[in-house]
């Protein structure tokens, strides 16, 4: 048995993950099938074996939260937290993506077809997050570390208290936040641009990018800063 | 001298009261530097504390049990709401998080080993856990904080509890500021974050925003573990009464209070000073809450800040708390604020050290600058040396046994064979302050102050 279908309208969500947590290897079952999820909360969290998940509609809130180990694809739209604190691995949302879209992912791809909410990417801690729409106001906020491209537009705020992240953005930058600055692209970027849409099946052209980093003006404690910190 | 100018002499030397040295000192600094001032530690203002509190031992009216040959159970069970595996203790103190970054890692290991032999649990703090407190620790609570520094699912299932920081008595509403020089090779690393620069940690946290939003994160952490690990939940007390009240609702199995006395690595002293309510009106409105929700013993509540002694912890429970967790007292146990360190067999003043921050023994806050002179904040490698896990981890151990044997002693002097038997008909306030914000009568009188 390499596949399997839990449908949601007639089993717990608890089997559901019960049975990725401690049965998928044991079993060896390589795909697993959502059906019915219905805007179903936490489907998926904590996904640590070589398993593929297919969400057949919309996952509600930390669908592959902490995801470790496997793939997970939402054919639909995702709720709050999507990939929230993932380490590796690869989360597709087909459709759009609610507030807080891969906040403080460590690792792997998260890519959004669709628009993602609010604060997209916050606290981002290395992972890579691409995005075929727009992004809301505050998305990278306290970025670490990681990537994200934006191939629509971005909301207000944009990057504000940056570390070390990288934002590219195709389209209009409604605002920057604070400590966030537009640089010059370079061959490196668009190399780096250009093998993240091509991961997540976009096929932009990556000279179209900006890129957005930190002014690094607030690494260190700074009494002119006022309200920034 | 004539009395005209002896009176004129004292006018002359007379402090104002709203504007004393302390308020003066502030202002000079302020307008110096422009900056306001971040250091560590807890409030330095006096406030109303278990101190102003008395245990009623029995007499005749109550009966008291044999001090030296009864016996007193300590065993506390933490987490029986939703946990299949609760938290099983062997004393009712615990020791509360606190990172490595803000301490060093032989603190951290000293935290581990002092609570593994006493049976009881360590919580690490912001930035993530270490090999060596998840080595030295039997029972180890795993912080989720509004940073996320170093959160990783590894570590969650780890873990024996996780507990997620909403706010910290010192601070709340209010985040983190862990400055460079604090910032070594290794905390870096765990954070995610260049090494010697500024870390700020976020009030909130990243993927949620509310009490109902807190409900579906606490079942993700639930999904994650399979429902084995108890979810505590951590507040600063402000609003005490109500944060409790949705603590429970989100689906907590205990819930920790951190009172105004709570410490901190490094924040503003507007915020340390000013900001929240005494670890005393807390618990009283914890303890309050979860009754008005018929939750008391259901879930499970921890009181922190500024709990220091025996008698401290039987007050505390005695008010309803489950079990304390101690920050600072714990960090004064290992030698905080001592004027000599042990090195290599051999006991060395640190009074210069103390000096060169422009502070002394017993007076230092200088947690921030990662200078500290007795090794215990500090992430410089020298300086570390100044407190090796074995020593500290035997000195804590004094600590918490001590406190445990105070414990015991008093809740057999009121009578109890089990610790958690105390309760508040066992005390008593000495102020009228202190009646009030507890809700006890004061000492002699059957006089709660607004009943």
């Amino acid at each position: 048995m390499d596949s399997l279908s839990f449908d949601l309208a007639a089993t717990p969500l608890r089997d559901l993950n019960r049975f990725l947590h401690k049965e998928a290897v044991a079993q060896g079952v390589r795909q697993v099938t959502v059906l019915h999820p219905d805007g179903a909360h936490n489907i998926a969290v904590g996904l640590n074996a070589p398993v593929a998940v297919e969400i057949e509609g919309h996952a509600g809130y930390y669908a592959a939260g902490m995801l470790k180990l496997g793939e997970v694809t939402i054919h639909g739209n995702a709720g709050t937290g999507v990939a929230e604190n993932m380490m590796s691995g690869k989360v597709h949302v087909k459709g759009f993506a609610s507030v807080s879209a891969g906040a403080s992912a460590h690792g792997g791809l998260l890519v959004v077809d669709g628009d993602t909410s609010l604060r997209c990417g916050i606290s981002l801690k290395g992972g890579d997050i691409v995005v075929g729409g727009s992004v809301g106001s505050f998305s990278g906020f306290m970025a670490q570390a990681g990537r994200m491209v934006i191939c629509g537009n971005a909301g207000d705020a944009l990057g504000d208290s940056l570390y070390e992240a990288v934002i590219y953005v195709r389209g209009r930058i409604k605002s920057l936040g604070a400590d966030a600055r537009i640089e010059e692209m370079t061959e490196s970027d668009y190399q780096a641009v250009g093998e993240l849409l091509a991961a997540a099946g976009f096929s932009y052209d990556p000279h179209e990018f900006k890129r957005v980093a930190s002014a690094k003006s607030l690494y260190h404690w700074n009494a002119d800063a006022n309200q920034e910190y | 001298m004539n009395d005209n100018e002896h009176i004129l002499k004292h006018i002359a030397k007379e402090a104002s009261a709203g504007y004393d040295r302390k308020i003066m000192d502030y202002i000079h600094n302020a307008a110096t530097h422009g900056l306001y001032e971040i250091r560590g530690m807890g409030a330095k203002r006096a406030l109303p504390n278990f101190d102003d509190l008395v245990l009623l031992g029995a007499s005749l009216s109550r009966y008291p049990l044999e001090g030296y040959r009864e016996k007193c159970a300590t065993k506390t069970i933490l987490g029986t709401r939703f946990a299949s595996k609760p938290i099983e203790l062997e004393i009712p103190i615990t020791i509360a998080g606190m990172s490595f970054g803000a301490l060093s890692a032989n603190v951290k290991e000293s935290l581990g080993r002092a609570a593994t032999e006493l049976g009881t649990s360590t919580t690490t703090g912001d930035g993530g856990m270490t090999a060596e407190e998840r080595q030295s620790s039997k029972t180890l609570v795993y912080q989720c904080l509004p940073s996320r520094y170093g959160f990783n699912p590894d570590d969650v299932r780890r873990a024996d509890a996780i507990e997620i920081v909403i706010g910290q008595g010192a601070k709340p509403g209010g985040g983190g500021m862990l400055l460079g020089q604090k910032i070594s090779p290794r905390v870096a690393k765990m954070r995610t974050l260049p090494e010697g620069i500024d870390q700020r940690s976020a009030c909130r946290h990243p993927d949620w925003t509310g009490p109902d939003d807190l409900v579906i994160k606490i079942q993700e952490l639930r999904e994650m573990t399979d429902w084995e690990k108890p979810i505590y939940i951590k507040v600063g007390a402000t609003r005490t009464f109500h944060d409790v009240k949705l603590a429970v609702h989100a689906g907590a199995d205990v819930i920790v209070v951190d009172g105004m006395q709570g410490g901190t690595a490094a924040t503003q002293t507007c915020f340390i000073e000013h900001v929240g309510i005494p670890t005393l009106a807390a618990l009283r409105q914890a303890v309050d809450a979860l009754e008005d929700l018929n939750m008391k013993g259901k879930v499970q509540l921890i009181i922190s800040g500024g709990v220091r002694t025996g008698a401290d912890v039987a007050k505390a429970l005695a008010m309803g708390a489950d079990a304390v967790a101690i920050g600072q007292g714990v960090l004064y146990a290992l030698g905080c604020n001592h004027d000599a360190y042990t090195l290599d067999g051999l006991v060395h003043s640190a009074c210069n050290d103390y000096a060169n921050l422009g502070t002394a023994a017993g007076f230092c806050h200088h947690c921030h600058t990662g200078r500290c002179p007795v090794g215990i904040t500090t992430q410089d490698e020298q300086l570390a040396q100044r407190l090796m896990p074995d020593l500290g981890a035997k000195r804590l151990k004094n600590y918490l046994k001590t406190l445990n044997m105070e414990l015991t002693t008093l809740a057999r002097a009121c009578g109890k064979q089990n610790v958690h038997h105390l309760e508040r008909e066992d005390l008593a306030a000495m102020t009228i302050e202190a009646a009030a914000m507890a809700r006890l009568p004061l000492a002699g009188t059957d006089w709660i102050p607004g009943f």
